[in-house]
């Protein structure tokens, strides 16, 4: 059981990188962010069976700080489109050096 | 360490007024601030100078007397023939500036006397306080009083004393005058500290102090660029010969162990004779001479140096500065004694000096340039003198020229004086200074005239006038070393040293009789023949005032029996022999017998005969060959005059020195300076490849970090996969 929490906890994840890495936009990257982290979530949940409860403790933690961060993070997106009329990041180089 | 330090609490000296000697640089000093402060004072309230001040230098000739007239025909008119506005301090400056050095001329008097009551086996020395007490050398500033610096005091006090009177006649009238006397004492005050400082160090200040005043009172008329020329250039040929004297005090160091000038004399004595440590230091001390007093190759700056006001010229350019590197020869008689070869160099310089300055004076125009050639011949006399171990000859020499050159000196100051004020009152702009404007001056300065004949017998070295002795004494010194000396058996660049001898001998003898030509030239010129002046000008000429004449009357005594001072035993029934010989016996006597290998130079009655008879007939010879050739009265004034040809112009243009050293030294450094210094390394390598080479380094670096920073997250996503997985790869593999 462990093992196969484990295998689709780390197929969410990689799912998640991809999708941060090729997609352009803003609020698809934003959800695969989310996707990350319920990855990690869910191997936590699935390894508190062998170190305790921990790990469950660590879960509520992580949807706090995760809900704080949606919050901020959207709010970010929506000041960026108003600014620059899209959320494609691709248009978006401010910190080009 | 050294006898005559332990020797120091207990001399007779320090009971005496002598204990106050520390006074004597201190008065001109103290002269030298309240005029100083006066000049600044006088300025702040004038303000910002005039531009059309031109009459800065009015009634006075310098080197371009001529070209002064030009600004105040259109800007003074009104004021033409009244005196322009003295300064405000004149009164307070008039008082002080001479005062100080009549003070101190008072108090060396009185030193002296008391040094004549007492036995002068061992110099006083008097120590002042600790100057440089660095690692092994602990150098103290100390006073060394002895009767070879006494004799410089008495000549720098004394003659410096009648030319500050004289100055007050002849700069009255400048807006610079409080400067100019400023000046004046602080050159005062670093002479003494020259002549009694105790260690080459702290002469070597007085002797770069007197370089300055140099600096400052030929460039006294700085706003024509010309004299402020002539400033640098003496200035920077100075530096040369410094370089050496810099040189001779670490050699000094590195192999005595010592700077302080008794204990440099002590230690020498052990150096092996004719060793390459005497030598160089010797030659090295003997560059920084002929930077200062003017000797083939460096003496060029000091016909230059006429630039100045004619006191100064005087003062510093003929009496005493510029023999200041004679006093150091015999200062470091102890190390040049033990030098053959460098004291055969010393006299050979000397003579080619003499020689070839003195045939440049005799195709000069200008009064102060043929004095200013005289004085580079004559002090080359004063470095054979020495040269060949007479220091006392050589010092003899330096104190009657003093007299004899400053009174010449003087006399063509009231002459330019007198034709300046003539010019002046009829608005005529020519040079008042060259001889064929002049002529005949004899009817309308008779003082001048008179004093000035008898300098220029004594120059001329007619029998009992003052040149004649020390200047005789000079060549019967030669003659007499030519054998049974050290410098007779060692050698200069193989030539044998009494052929070297016998060559200094014969220069001597023809610069003597040249040196008779061209001052009876110079006289015959000036006061001789009908004047030249102008006709309206003539009845302007007139005797300087009392205040100029009276220090040449003193000067003129000077000059006529200042022979006295060292009889020779020949001449013993007019005076007392050798009175100077026996003065300075205790300084130099030992390091003169060293040369002559320990036995008194002695010719035989008849030679000496012989010498002197040779020497007056030259003298006479020289005044009757120039009365009999020179015509003043085929003469014409300076702007009718035809330019010179041949020999004559190569004579008048000085050799083209200048122009040779222009071309060697002058023209190569400056292109060096210019072309690799300046645009090569300064302007290529210093700000091309340090300065905006490491700029451009730091920006070529700067960019490429910048393309790192594309802004785009996708990038900076990929670059953080990266980094993760390499850095869980380097965990995991291990």
């Amino acid at each position: 059981m462990l093992a196969e929490a484990l295998a689709l906890s780390a197929v969410l994840f990689a799912i998640g990188v991809i999708g941060v890495l090729t997609r352009r936009n803003a609020i698809i990257i934003f959800m695969c962010v989310e996707l990350m982290l319920n990855a990690v979530n869910l191997s936590f949940v699935a390894l508190s069976t062998l170190y305790g409860a921990s790990g469950q403790v660590f879960v509520v933690f992580t949807m706090t700080v995760a809900a704080a961060e949606a919050a901020v993070g959207l709010a970010i997106i929506i000041a960026i489109f108003r600014h620059v009329k899209t959320v494609n990041l691709q248009n978006i180089n401010l910190l080009k050096g | 360490m050294n006898p005559a330090m332990t020797f120091e609490g207990a001399h007779p000296l320090a009971a005496t007024i002598a204990r106050l000697v520390w006074l004597l640089p201190l008065l001109p000093l103290l002269g030298f601030l309240i005029n100083g402060a006066l000049a600044m004072l006088g300025a702040a309230k004038i303000g910002p100078a005039d531009p059309s001040e031109g009459h800065h230098s009015e009634g006075h000739g310098n080197g371009h007397g001529g070209v002064h007239g030009h600004e105040h025909d259109d800007a003074h008119d009104h004021a033409d023939h009244g005196h322009p506005p003295r300064h405000k301090f004149a009164g307070i400056v008039s008082l002080v500036g001479p005062g100080v050095l009549v003070a101190a001329f008072l108090l060396a008097s009185a030193i002296f006397f008391a040094m004549r009551g007492v036995e002068m086996e061992h110099p006083y020395v008097l120590t002042l306080f600790s100057w440089m007490p660095v690692g092994d050398l602990n150098l103290n500033a100390t006073i060394l009083l002895d009767p070879l610096s006494m004799t410089m005091v008495m000549v720098v006090t004394g003659v410096g004393m009648l030319i500050h009177i004289f100055s007050v006649g002849y700069m009255q009238d400048d807006p610079g005058y409080p400067r100019y006397f400023a000046y004046l004492n602080l050159f005062v005050f670093f002479m003494l500290i020259l002549v009694l400082g105790g260690s080459y160090p702290l002469l070597f200040v007085g002797w770069e102090g007197v370089g300055l005043c140099s600096y400052l009172l030929i460039g006294f008329w700085f706003s024509e660029k010309a004299n402020a020329d002539a400033g640098k250039k003496a200035f920077i040929v100075n530096r040369i010969g410094d370089f050496g004297f810099l040189v001779a005090m670490f050699l000094m160091f590195a192999n005595l162990g010592t700077l302080d000038i008794l204990g440099v004399a002590d230690k020498a004595k052990d150096l092996p004779m004719g060793g390459a440590v005497a030598t160089a230091i010797a030659l090295f001390l003997f560059l920084g001479c002929t930077g200062k007093s003017a000797q083939i190759p460096l003496y060029t700056w000091l016909p230059d140096a006429m630039a100045g006001p004619t006191p100064v010229s005087a003062l510093i350019h003929a009496a005493t500065m510029v023999t200041a590197g004679v006093y150091l020869v015999a200062r470091a008689s102890g190390v040049f004694s033990m030098a053959p070869v460098a004291q055969l160099t010393v006299a050979a310089v000397g003579a080619l000096t003499a020689f070839f300055a003195a045939t440049i004076g005799l195709k000069q125009w200008d009064i102060k340039k043929v004095l200013a050639y005289s004085t580079v011949s004559q002090l080359g006399y004063m470095f054979v003198g020495v040269g060949v171990g007479a220091y006392v000859a050589g010092i003899f020499h330096l104190a009657t020229h003093a007299f004899f050159k400053a009174l010449l000196f003087l006399g063509s100051g009231s002459v330019i004086y007198a034709m300046h004020k003539a010019y002046h009152a009829t608005h005529n702009h020519d040079d008042a200074q060259d001889m064929r404007n002049m002529g005949g001056l004899r009817h309308h300065m008779p003082i001048t005239f008179c004093l000035m004949w008898i300098a220029t017998l004594a120059i001329a070295g007619i029998p009992l006038f003052s040149g004649f002795f020390s200047k005789d004494e000079i060549l019967a010194a030669v003659f007499a070393r030519t054998h049974g000396s050290t410098l007779a058996e060692a050698s200069l660049l193989g030539i044998p040293g009494s052929t070297v001898l016998f060559i200094v001998y014969g220069l001597g003898l023809v610069s003597a009789l040249m040196t008779a030509i061209y001052m009876t030239r110079m006289m015959l010129y000036t006061f001789h023949g009908p004047n030249r002046t102008g006709e309206a000008e003539r009845p302007h000429l007139a005797e300087a005032p009392w205040v100029m004449t009276g220090p040449l009357v003193v000067l003129g005594i000077l000059a006529a029996f200042g022979g006295w001072l060292n009889v020779p035993a020949l001449l013993g029934a007019i005076g007392p022999v050798g009175g100077l010989e026996h003065w300075l016996e205790p300084v130099v006597g030992e390091n003169a017998l060293r040369t002559t290998l320990g036995e008194a130079a002695h010719l035989s009655h008849s030679t000496e005969l012989v010498l002197v008879g040779t020497a007056i007939a030259i003298a006479v010879a020289g005044i009757a060959f120039a009365v009999w050739r020179l015509k003043p009265a085929a003469l014409v004034a300076k702007k009718d005059a035809p330019a010179a040809e041949g020999i004559a112009r190569v004579l008048e243009n000085k050799y083209f020195v200048d122009e040779g050293y222009d071309a060697a030294i002058v023209q190569p450094t400056v292109a060096v300076s210019r072309n690799v210094l300046w645009k090569g390394f300064d302007a290529g390598v210093i700000d091309g490849l340090f300065v905006n080479g490491s700029a451009l380094l730091a920006r070529a670096f700067g960019w490429m970090g910048s393309q790192l920073q594309t802004g785009h997250l996708g990038t900076y996503a990929w670059v953080l996969l990266i980094g993760v997985l390499t850095i869980l790869g380097a965990f995991t593999y291990r």
